[in-house]
């Protein structure tokens, strides 16, 4: 079953006096449960590309389908619904919401979903534990280290029980230690939970890892190679 | 509750710029429920000692007398007309009056004065002059006494013991004439009365203008004006269906309160009103700017935050709630702390008063004395900061608009 299909997907940018494709005539189809990054040079059109999969961004013609349903003609507000019940988003600065706990940065998308209060801090305790953030919960953001911050995103991302993760850049703040530790985390949802990830990064260690490699340039999808990744 | 959480923390962000708005808003609501307080017990004074001088909230006469105040125009059988009201409404002091103008005359001097005949038990229920005396005593029922108002006693340049004579015409038009003795001056501060006004008792005035019983109005005060309405109505109601105009032979009854009495006060009320909101409309509007100022400002420095927040699925409802309630907390906080800041200042400054100094002549002619006490009331208190809330809460609509049009992806590239 497809998780994701594109058609045609078009967007293109005002750059000084030139008209530039950052999405030109994309086609992608990625079945529930695959682990795909998204590779290529800065400007090839992988954030464009995810930010088009999550309805953040508008395009200039084609057409995305997630869970099911057309993005491209939802609504602002219908947008957001798909976002909080299908989409989980991780973002390279991990933005999580400074004045909240972390514990409550995870709670704070179930309230969204307009989960009981019991039933969201089961949850996100449960999920905060999973990402291994367990005595950590009471912390503030600024009192967490990048790779802790970029986990309470993780656990923020599928608190809400996503069909899909889009993550970009997940691991560019990250040392070593902790890029390898999120991408052990990020497969391991994937083989538990069976959540499909499509992750944007120029990361070598998370594309030698990844099982389906999409590479892209000039907003084209140039390659798409399925590969055995290490575990 | 985690999105009243986060937007309380989201109002101590930056604690300075909270409190310098919160502030303001303190200083506005307690200037607001001082001046209003002090405005109310003012027009409150104003009324009270405007009436007690020598009028009454409520005044039963002859249809027209206030209008043209003739001789004639008086109401038949005043003794029964006061027994009738006094025993259907026990509570209410209720005073017959009569009045005429003559030419007053001393040794010296003779002025266009108005006589008033009073029966001086009631009036000391209803009128302040009794105990305005300032030199020798009210009446006291003794014929040929007469009290006179200070500034005219000094124009006649008589004093007490000094004889009054009263020259003018009479019910029936013949002419009226009568020498009284001057057994006190009153000093009311209500200047017109004090210069033009003489008080004889009824019986004397009843048996100079030959008024056969008559009085020109039936003067009723309640013990508070909180209850003018509701007397008005019953006394109105027991007009209209007693048999009180039969018995007493008067046709025409006709019941005034003292906005009809005295059309002036209102009007002067209002407009001083009106001219004080004026002001108030422009603190508020300042303090509501600045609460505009103080939400946008958040707004802005957080749009790759709101940003964020669309991307993990709030929805514009979300978000404007989250504005609206941050508002509505700050816009709340300075609510609170302004009704306690400024009741405290009115609750002192009820029992110090506050004191008009080198205002005491302005002050008298407006009725007002020049120690004024404002009262705490709930209108007081609540109209003004209530006002300011609203406006307030409507400075968080601009920013909650900007919102609603903020694309994710653009607001996520907000610096």
């Amino acid at each position: 079953m497809s998780a994701i299909q594109c058609r045609k997907l078009l967007k293109q940018f005002v750059q000084g006096e030139q008209l530039v494709r950052g999405l030109d005539e994309v086609d992608l189809e990625v079945e529930a449960g695959e682990f795909v990054c998204l590779s290529g040079p800065s400007g090839s059109g992988k954030t464009t590309l995810l930010n088009a999969l999550g309805g953040l961004d508008s395009l200039d013609a084609g057409q995305v389908q997630v869970a099911g349903q057309q993005v491209e003609q939802l609504s602002k507000n219908q947008r957001a619904k798909l976002r909080l019940t299908n989409i989980g988003f991780v973002f390279q600065a991990y933005n999580l919401i400074p004045v909240l706990s972390a514990l409550e940065n995870v709670e704070f998308v179930m309230q969204l979903q307009g989960r009981s209060k019991q039933e969201r801090r089961e949850k996100a305790l449960a999920v905060l534990a999973e990402v291994g953030l367990q005595g950590l919960e009471a912390r503030r953001p600024s009192q967490l280290s990048g790779g802790q911050q970029q986990r309470v995103a993780v656990a923020r991302a599928i608190a809400s029980e996503p069909d899909l993760v889009l993550a970009d850049e997940p691991t560019a703040n990250l040392d070593s230690a902790s890029a390898s530790q999120l991408i052990d985390l990020f497969l391991q949802l994937n083989a538990k939970h069976g959540l499909t990830f499509v992750i944007a990064t120029h990361d070598q260690r998370v594309m030698q890892r990844c099982r389906r490699l999409i590479t892209m340039q000039d907003g084209k999808i140039i390659a798409d190679v399925r590969q055995d990744a290490a575990a | 509750m985690l999105s009243l959480a986060l937007a309380w923390r989201n109002l101590w962000r930056h604690r300075r710029r909270t409190w310098l708005t919160v502030g303001s808003m303190i200083f506005s609501n307690l200037l607001l429920i001082f001046a209003i307080s002090l405005q109310l017990s003012t027009y409150e004074q104003m009324i009270k000692n405007s009436l007690r001088a020598f009028s009454a909230p409520l005044q039963l006469q002859k249809t027209g007398y206030n209008v043209d105040q003739k001789m004639r125009l008086a109401l038949n059988n005043g003794k029964l007309l006061v027994a009738s009201l006094s025993e259907a409404f026990p509570k209410l002091a209720i005073a017959p009056r009569a009045q005429a103008f003559v030419l007053g005359a001393s040794e010296t001097r003779s002025l266009g004065i108005a006589v008033a005949g009073v029966d001086k038990t009631a009036e000391t229920r209803l009128s302040s002059i009794p105990t305005s005396m300032l030199r020798g005593a009210y009446l006291t029922g003794r014929a040929g006494e007469v009290v006179i108002g200070e500034a005219l006693a000094r124009s006649l340049q008589i004093d007490i013991g000094d004889e009054l004579t009263l020259l003018g015409s009479g019910y029936d038009g013949s002419f009226a004439a009568a020498v009284q003795t001057v057994s006190g001056i009153f000093r009311t501060g209500v200047i017109e009365l004090d210069k033009s006004v003489v008080q004889i008792n009824w019986s004397d005035f009843d048996a100079i203008f030959f008024m056969g019983a008559r009085v020109h109005s039936i003067a009723l005060a309640p013990d508070s004006l909180n209850e003018l309405a509701r007397y008005q109505q019953s006394l109105q109601a027991f007009i209209d269906t007693s048999d009180i105009k039969t018995q007493s032979h008067n046709t025409e009854l006709e019941l005034l309160n003292w906005q009809a009495l005295h059309p002036e006060i209102k009007q002067s009320i209002e407009a001083d009103f009106a001219s004080a909101w004026f002001m108030y409309a422009v603190l508020i509007a300042l303090v509501a700017f600045s609460v505009l100022n103080t939400q946008l400002m958040s707004v802005l420095e957080r749009t790759r935050e709101f940003g964020i927040m669309m991307a993990i699925g709030c929805s514009n409802g979300v978000l404007v709630r989250l504005i609206v309630i941050e508002n509505f907390l700050l816009a709340g906080l300075g609510f609170v702390l302004g009704l306690v800041a400024g009741g405290a200042l009115v609750f002192y400054f009820s029992h110090a008063g506050l004191v008009l100094s080198g205002m005491e002549e302005a002050a008298a002619l407006y009725n007002v004395p020049s120690t004024l006490y404002p009262q705490l009331s709930p209108l007081a208190l609540l109209l003004g900061p209530s006002v300011l809330l609203l406006f307030c809460l409507l400075a968080s609509l601009y920013p909650a608009l900007r919102l609603i049009r903020l694309q994710p992806i653009m607001a996520m590239r907000a610096k």
